[in-house]
């Protein structure tokens, strides 16, 4: 069976084709690109909102994008139990639309990160990790100057005690060490997902890390994760 | 009427631009200068019949787009 990612399209997203390419290219999927002024998710399996600056980052990051006329239909489709990614600056869209909770501060030392890090996979129960392990070490590459994750104490405790955090900055060795966090993000956290567990978002880029040529292919298994999960669930 | 906003991060929140903008100032000198929070600040023109009706419009827009509540606190001058 195949299945159809839908990568929606802002004015300024700039790892769409990345990941259309993860889809189509490398998981041998079909993929759809979905304008940001459409109103219908056309059908599509999965919907991933990708990197870059949606609308320059004017504002906030995700801030316009949040308004834009696709959100309507990607809030029923994730209410609805259908499986969402949110990477990088897709990330940063899902918590200014309140699909995920809390914001990104600037990052600690101001500085725009872009570099290959490593994150321990926390939790492999969501469409998006689970066929990784737990503990699995991911190298990914991350590109941002916001993705210092903050939310208030009493949320992030919640995150904890619901093991939605899914993703941990975190040594070669898989330690999760303040020296292995590259943005001051609480707790290392790199990434999390919503209370039912569809709606992922995280700050590093596995569709760009889904082949060897690329340097890792430590991503695919993400896409390889919800293709397996849409297949076990139809 | 016209409406100012002020969107600074909450008291809670740590400021990196703010520390950093306080650090190049001592480094200037200024050691007069104590804690730097750096925010944004808008200039709206309002539609609107007087200046509560103009507050109330402001802060609405201030709560749903300006500040993101989670991380940010604002207020409204009205003249």
């Amino acid at each position: 069976m195949s299945i159809t990612f839908g990568v929606v399209v802002f004015p300024g997203s700039n790892c769409d084709h990345d990941a259309f390419h993860a889809a189509h290219d490398v998981l041998k999927q079909n993929a759809e690109f979905l304008w940001h002024k459409d109103s219908s998710l056309k059908g599509v399996d999965v919907v991933v909102l990708p990197g870059g600056f949606a609308h320059g980052d004017y504002l906030r990051t995700g801030a316009i994008a949040r308004f834009s006329p696709i959100m309507p239909a990607i809030q029923e489709f994730a209410r609805s139990g259908g499986p969402v990614i949110g990477i990088c600056n897709g990330f940063q869209v899902l918590l200014e639309s309140g699909l995920l909770p809390g914001a990104m501060l600037r990052n600690r030392d101001l500085k725009f990160h872009c570099e290959h890090v490593t994150v321990c996979v926390e939790q492999t129960d969501t469409p998006f990790t689970a066929g990784a392990s737990r503990g699995q070490r991911l190298r990914l590459p991350i590109a941002h100057g916001e993705g210092n994750y903050y939310a208030e104490p009493d949320v992030i405790r919640a995150l904890e005690a619901e093991r939605r955090v899914i993703f941990r900055y975190c040594d070669a060795v898989g330690a999760v060490s303040a020296a292995a966090n590259p943005n001051g993000a609480v707790n290392n956290i790199a990434g999390i997902c919503n209370e039912s567990r569809n709606v992922v978002g995280l700050m590093p880029h596995p569709e760009r890390a889904c082949e060897a040529t690329l340097g890792s292919a430590d991503g695919l298994v993400m896409f390889e994760s919800v293709l397996a999960s849409l297949a076990h669930t139809t | 009427m016209k409406a100012r906003v002020f969107v600074t991060l909450k008291k809670s929140v740590f400021d990196p631009q703010g520390k950093t903008i306080q650090d190049a100032l001592h480094s200037l000198g200024y050691t007069g200068v104590g804690d730097v929070r750096q925010g944004k600040y808008f200039e709206l023109e309002l539609n609107a019949p007087d200046a509560d009706t103009a507050k109330t419009l402001a802060s609405e827009v201030a709560d749903k787009v300006l500040a993101n509540p989670v991380i940010e606190s604002y207020r409204v001058e009205v003249e």
